[in-house]
C-alpha cells in the first residue's frame, strides 16, 4: 500500500512539473493563437541560466530568481524581434518558424556551454529524503516541486480570475479583435503574456534541472507532452491544463510502475519487461486520442469565438 | 533562375570531392558529435587525433586522412554516413560507433563493400556471434562481458540479492543479461526504461526500494548516468541499498556526478592508472594536449583502434589493397594496447582482463577513477562459438 | 502568368531534368554517394508530396505522417524477416496496411479540427511508434535489418543502385501524376471547395468528411509506398522513422517548398536535405544557420520557395 502512495506522489510531482510547462504554452496559444514549438527551448534556457547563475552567485535561491528574470527577458526579446510578426499567420508558419528557433537554440547552447550539459547542485537542505507518513520517505526536493507548482497554479488562478490583467487575458482568449477595439494596448499585452509564458517555461526547466537534466535538446520530448496536455485540457484553459497535467503525470508514472507486473501475468517475463516501457509511454497518447474522439475540443474548451 | 543554377553549382561542387586513392591512408570515423552524447564522440576524436600525433600522422610511410562523420545517435543517419564514407570517400578503414543500434544498422554496408570496420565501443552480441565478419574487428568488448565481470564481483563479495535497472535497447538488454549470467544470488526484479527519452527514474527507484533486494545494478551510459545517480542519492538509497554499475561512471560523467559517485564500484576493461608504458604516455599526453580534460575508456579504445590500424598498414607497407594480409596482421594483435594484455578471439573480439574501479579523490583533490582489483583475467565473450569463423 | 516560360516552370523543368540525369552524372564522376543521397531525397519527396495532398489541397494538417513510412517499412521488413521476399507480396501489403491505418485513424481524427487535428494525428503516430518499439521479435527499439531487398523476379533488381533509383523516381513521378489527376478531378475540386468553405459545400449537399477521409486514405497509401521504398533503401527499419520529429521534418519540407503546389514538396525536400548535408560539411554548427534561415523564409517568403518564384514571375 505504501508503494502505491509513493508512486502516486511520483506521478503527482511529474504532472505538476508538466503543468508549469503547459501553463505558459496554453496561455500563449490561447491568447495569441500562436503555436510555439520553441517553448521547449525556453525551458532549456531556464535550466542553463539557472545552472550558470547558481554557479556564479553560489546561492541557489538568488541564482534561480536571476534565471527566471533572464528567461522572461529572453522571451520578451524573442517576441519583439521575431515572433510578433507572425501573429495572425497560419499555424503552419508558426510551426516552421519556431522549428527553426529550436535548431538555433540547440546549437547556440552547444556553442556557448559545450555539449556536455551542466549540473545544478541542490543546497544541502533539499538533498535528503523526509518522512511524510510513518515508514514513507520521500525526496525533499520532489516535495518542493509539488509545493512550488501548487503555489504557481494558485497564483495564476488569482491573476487570471481576479485581476484586471487577467480579465484582459481572458477577454483576449475569447475574442482577440474585441479587446483591441476597446483601446487596450494589445501589443504590450501580448508581449507581457509571452514573457510570462517564457518565465513559466524557464521555471519548469530550472525546477526539473536538479533531478533530471540540463542538456541540449532537453525541451523537445517534454514539449510534446506539454502539447498533449493543453490539447486534452482544452486550449487556453489554465484549469484544463492543470487537471490534464496531473492526469498525464499519474498515468505515465503509474503505468511504468504497475504495467510490467500486469503484463507478466500474460507474457513471458522478458517479453513483458521489453514491451512494458513502450506500452506505458503509449498510454498518454491513447488517453489523448480517446479524449479528442469523445470531446473534439478538449475537456475544457475555451468559450466559443 | 540564376539563383537555382548558383545553388546547383555549389551543391555539385561540395558533393563531388575528388576521389584520390593510393597516396594517402583514408580513415572514416563515425561517432556522435551532436546532441548531449557528443561528449563521448569528442573524447573518441581527441584520442584518435592524439594517436595520430604519436604516429607522426603517418602510417606505413603514407600520410593519414581522417573524415569525421556525425551519426546523431540515430541508426539510419549512421548508416547513411557509413555509405557516404564507403561510396564517396572510398575509405580504407571505418572506425568509431558508440551505439549498438547504429553499428548494427551500418554493418552491412561496410561488410558488403569489404571495408575494414573497427568498432571502438559498440559490442552487440550478434556481432560476436552469427554476424561476425572477417572485415570487422573490435577494440572494445562484447556488451555482456563488463556486466558479467560485475556479476562475478558481486558474487565474490557475497551480495545476496539485486534489483536490475537499464535502458530498453540492444546494449541495455545485453548488460542485464550479462549480470544475470554470472551473479549467483537472487534477482528480485528487473526494469527497463524508455531510451533515450526517459530521464525520471522515480517509479523504478520506488520499485527497487520496495522489492526487498539488498542492492541495485544499473547500466546508464552518458548523461542518463548522471541523472540516475542524482535521483538515487536524493531518494536516500545510498545509505541503504549499495549500487553496482557498468558503463555508468567514467571520466566524462564524473565532473557532473561529483560526490554522488564516490564509493560506487564499476567494472571496466581499462582504467587510467593501468601500469603500462603505453597507457602512461596516452594519459599524460592526453591531459597535456587537451587541458582540463581526462581520457575515458571510450578514448582508450579509440586510441587502440588507431594503433591496430597502424599495425595493419605497416604490415603491408602502405599498400591497402592487400586486404588478406592486413586482416592477418590485425588478427595477431601485435600492437601495444593501452590496457596491456590484448588478444583477439576467433570472432575478432578482444580477450582481455576486467578490473574493478572505484571513485576517489586524487592528489589535487579532483575526483578520479582508480583500479581496485582485477576481477577476471583473459575473459572471452560467451558468443564466440556461434561465430562461423574459426 | 499563363506564359510557360516563368521562373517557376523553369525551375521545375530543371529539377525534373536533373533528377532524370543524376545517375549519368554519378557514373561519369564516379561519385556513388550522390546517387545514394538523392535516392533518399526522391523517396522522402514522395512522402512529402503525399502529405501535400492532404495539407495543401485537403486542408488537413497531419502531424503524424511519418507513421506510414514506418508501416510501409515494417510491412517489408517483417515479411522479409519471415522469409517472404517477393515484392509482389511485400509492396501490396505495405500499401494495404497503410490504407487501413489511414482509414481507422482518419475516421476518428476527422471528428476534430485545426490544432486538435494536428495533435490527434500526432497521438496516433506516436502510438504506432511505441507499438513498433515493443515488437521484441522484430528488434524492438533497435530496429530490423533487411538482408535482402524486395525481389521482383527478372523484372528489376533493387540491389542495383541505378535501377533502384529509377524505380523510386518512377514512383515519385507516378505519385505526383496521380495527385495532379486527383486535384483536377471533380473529387479534387469538391475537396478544395470544402477547404475554403466547408459550410457552403455541406449546404450544397456534399458530405465534407467523406471527401476528406478518402483524400486522407489516398495520401496515407502513397506515403506507405514511400515507406516501403525507404526500408529497401536503408536495408533497415526502426521505430525511429515514425518518431514525431520525422513527421515534423516532412511538414517542414512541404511548407518550405510551398504548400498546395504540385512540385513544391519535391523542391522543399531537395533544398532541406541538400542544405542539411552541405551545411554539415561546412560547419558542425549547421543548425545555427539552418534555424534562422527557416525563420527568415517564413517571415519574408510566404508560400515557400514556390511562392517566392511565383512572385518573381509576376514581377
Amino acid at each position: 500500500m505504501l508503494v502505491v502512495v509513493e508512486q502516486f506522489l511520483n506521478g503527482l510531482q511529474f504532472g505538476l512539473l508538466l503543468f508549469l510547462l503547459a501553463a505558459g504554452l496554453t496561455l500563449v496559444f490561447g491568447i495569441m493563437d500562436f503555436v510555439n514549438l520553441a517553448h521547449g527551448s525556453l525551458y532549456m534556457m531556464g535550466a542553463y541560466f539557472a545552472a550558470t547563475f547558481v554557479a556564479w552567485t553560489n546561492s541557489f535561491i538568488l541564482g534561480v530568481f536571476m534565471a527566471l528574470g533572464a528567461t522572461l527577458l529572453l522571451g520578451v526579446v524573442l517576441e519583439f524581434v521575431a515572433l510578433r510578426h507572425l501573429y495572425g499567420r497560419d499555424h503552419l508558419d508558426h510551426v516552421l518558424a519556431t522549428f527553426g528557433l529550436i535548431l538555433f537554440f540547440n546549437d547556440a547552447v552547444r556553442l556557448i556551454w559545450g555539449p556536455a550539459g551542466l549540473v545544478l547542485p541542490l543546497p544541502s537542505w533539499l538533498t535528503m529524503p523526509v518522512q511524510i507518513l510513518p515508514g514513507v520517505y520521500y525526496p525533499a526536493y520532489r516535495l518542493s516541486i509539488i509545493v512550488v507548482a501548487l503555489l504557481v497554479a494558485a497564483l495564476l488562478y488569482w491573476v487570471v480570475m481576479r485581476t484586471r490583467v487577467g480579465m484582459l487575458i481572458r477577454a483576449g482568449a475569447s475574442n482577440r479583435e474585441m479587446i483591441g477595439a476597446l483601446g487596450i494596448n494589445i501589443k504590450l499585452l501580448f508581449t507581457l503574456v509571452f514573457g510570462l509564458g517564457a518565465a513559466l517555461a524557464g521555471l519548469a526547466g530550472l525546477m526539473q534541472a536538479p533531478i533530471l537534466t540540463v542538456q541540449i535538446g532537453m525541451g523537445e520530448n517534454i514539449l510534446i507532452l506539454a502539447f498533449v496536455i493543453i490539447v486534452i485540457g482544452g486550449i487556453g484553459s489554465i484549469r484544463g491544463a492543470f487537471l490534464a497535467a496531473i492526469f498525464v503525470g499519474l498515468i505515465d508514472t503509474l503505468g511504468r510502475a504497475f504495467l510490467p507486473d500486469l503484463l507478466r501475468m500474460v507474457l513471458s517475463s522478458t517479453a513483458a519487461s521489453t514491451a512494458a516501457p513502450a506500452l506505458s509511454s503509449m498510454l498518454i497518447y491513447l488517453l489523448m486520442a480517446i479524449v479528442l474522439v469523445v470531446r473534439p475540443e478538449g475537456l475544457f474548451p475555451a468559450a466559443k469565438r | 533562375m540564376k539563383k537555382a543554377f548558383w545553388l546547383a553549382g555549389i551543391a555539385a561542387m561540395a558533393l563531388t570531392q575528388p576521389a584520390t586513392a593510393g597516396d594517402t591512408i583514408k580513415i572514416g570515423f563515425v561517432s556522435t558529435f551532436s546532441g548531449p552524447t557528443a561528449v563521448i564522440g569528442n573524447d573518441m576524436r581527441n584520442s584518435f587525433e592524439l594517436a595520430l600525433d604519436h604516429l607522426g600522422r603517418k602510417m606505413g610511410g603514407k600520410p593519414v586522412e581522417v573524415i569525421y562523420e556525425d551519426d546523431g545517435q540515430k541508426p539510419d543517419i549512421g548508416k547513411q554516413k557509413t555509405e557516404k564514407l564507403v561510396q564517396s570517400d572510398k575509405v580504407d578503414f571505418i572506425v568509431g560507433y558508440i551505439w549498438s543500434n547504429v553499428l548494427l544498422a551500418s554493418l552491412k554496408t561496410a561488410v558488403d563493400s569489404k571495408t575494414f570496420l573497427i568498432t571502438a565501443n559498440a559490442g552487440p552480441s550478434q556481432l560476436a556471434g552469427e554476424l561476425c565478419s572477417p572485415y570487422v574487428f573490435s577494440t572494445s568488448w562484447q556488451n555482456d562481458q563488463t556486466p558479467q565481470a560485475m556479476g562475478t564481483y558481486m558474487t565474490q563479495k557475497g551480495v545476496k540479492s539485486v534489483f536490475l535497472i537499464g535502458p530498453n535497447y540492444a546494449a541495455g538488454k545485453d548488460m542485464l543479461a550479462g549480470v544475470k549470467s554470472t551473479f549467483k544470488g537472487e534477482v528480485k526484479g528487473e526494469e527497463y526504461t524508455v531510451w533515450p527519452s526517459q530521464l525520471d527514474f522515480s517509479a523504478e527507484l520506488t520499485k527497487a526500494k520496495n522489492s526487498g533486494a539488498e542492492s541495485i545494478f544499473v547500466f546508464y551510459p552518458g548523461a542518463a548516468g548522471v541523472q540516475f545517480l542524482n535521483q538515487y542519492a536524493q531518494a536516500g538509497l545510498k545509505q541503504t541499498m549499495p549500487l553496482y554499475t557498468a558503463f555508468t561512471i567514467d571520466e566524462l560523467s564524473l565532473p557532473l556526478q561529483k560526490d554522488n559517485a564516490i564509493g560506487v564500484p564499476g567494472a571496466q576493461e581499462w582504467v587510467n592508472d593501468l601500469p603500462n608504458e603505453e597507457n602512461k604516455r596516452f594519459v599524460a599526453d592526453y591531459r597535456k594536449k587537451y587541458t582540463g580534460k581526462r581520457p575515458s575508456f571510450y578514448g582508450a579504445q579509440t586510441y587502440d583502434a588507431a594503433s591496430l590500424i597502424n599495425s595493419a598498414v605497416v604490415a603491408v607497407k602502405g599498400d591497402t589493397s592487400k586486404k588478406d594480409e592486413m586482416k592477418a596482421a590485425m588478427q595477431k594483435a601485435t600492437f601495444k594496447s593501452v590496457r596491456g594484455s590484448f588478444k583477439f578471439g576467433n570472432n575478432h573480439m578482444p580477450i582481455q582482463n576486467f578490473y574493478l574501479q572505484d571513485v576517489v579523490k586524487d592528489a589535487d583533490g579532483q575526483l578520479s577513477l582508480k583500479t581496485v582489483a582485477t576481477i577476471v583475467k583473459d575473459d572471452q565473450d560467451r558468443f564466440h562459438q556461434k561465430c562461423p569463423m574459426k | 502568368m499563363k506564359s510557360l516560360l516563368n521562373p517557376r516552370n523553369a525551375v521545375v523543368a530543371l529539377v525534373i531534368a536533373g533528377l532524370l540525369l543524376l545517375p549519368v552524372y554519378s557514373a561519369v564522376s564516379g561519385n556513388l554517394f550522390i546517387l545514394t543521397m538523392f535516392t533518399r531525397i526522391v523517396i522522402l519527396a514522395l512522402a512529402a508530396a503525399s502529405l501535400n495532398l492532404i495539407m495543401g489541397y485537403g486542408g488537413m494538417m497531419s502531424f503524424g505522417h511519418a507513421a506510414y513510412l514506418g508501416i510501409g517499412g515494417y510491412a517489408v521488413g517483417i515479411l522479409a524477416f519471415e522469409g517472404i521476399g517477393s515484392g509482389f507480396i511485400q509492396w501490396p501489403v505495405a500499401l494495404i496496411a497503410s490504407a487501413l491505418f489511414a482509414l481507422v485513424i482518419g475516421s476518428l481524427s476527422l471528428r476534430t479540427r485545426g490544432v486538435y487535428f494536428i495533435m490527434i494525428t500526432l497521438a496516433f503516430a506516436q502510438m504506432a511508434y511505441y507499438v513498433a518499439s515493443a515488437l521484441s521479435r522484430y528488434g524492438a527499439d533497435d530496429g530490423l535489418t533487411i538482408y535482402k531487398r524486395s525481389s521482383f523476379g527478372p523484372l528489376v533488381d533493387l540491389s542495383n543502385r541505378t535501377q533502384f533509383y529509377y524505380v523510386c523516381l518512377a514512383c515519385l513521378f507516378g505519385g505526383i501524376y496521380l495527385i495532379r489527376r486527383i486535384v483536377n478531378s471533380r473529387f479534387g475540386l469538391v475537396l478544395q471547395g470544402v477547404r475554403s468553405n466547408e459550410q457552403r459545400m455541406q449546404a450544397i449537399g456534399f458530405n465534407a468528411n467523406r471527401y476528406r477521409l478518402v483524400c486522407f486514405v489516398i495520401s496515407g497509401t502513397i506515403c506507405g509506398l514511400s515507406g516501403a521504398l525507404l526500408a529497401n533503401n536503408t536495408d533497415f527499419v526502426s521505430p525511429a522513422v515514425m518518431y514525431w520529429t520525422r513527421s515534423g521534418d516532412l511538414m517542414v519540407m512541404v511548407i518550405l517548398g510551398g504548400m498546395g503546389s504540385l512540385f513544391g514538396p519535391v523542391i522543399g525536400t531537395i533544398v532541406f536535405l541538400v542544405l542539411e548535408e552541405l551545411l554539415s560539411q561546412v560547419t558542425e554548427y549547421w543548425a545555427l544557420i539552418m534555424g534562422p534561415l527557416l525563420l527568415l523564409i517564413v517571415l519574408f517568403a510566404r508560400g515557400g520557395i514556390m511562392g517566392l518564384l511565383g512572385r518573381f514571375s509576376r514581377g
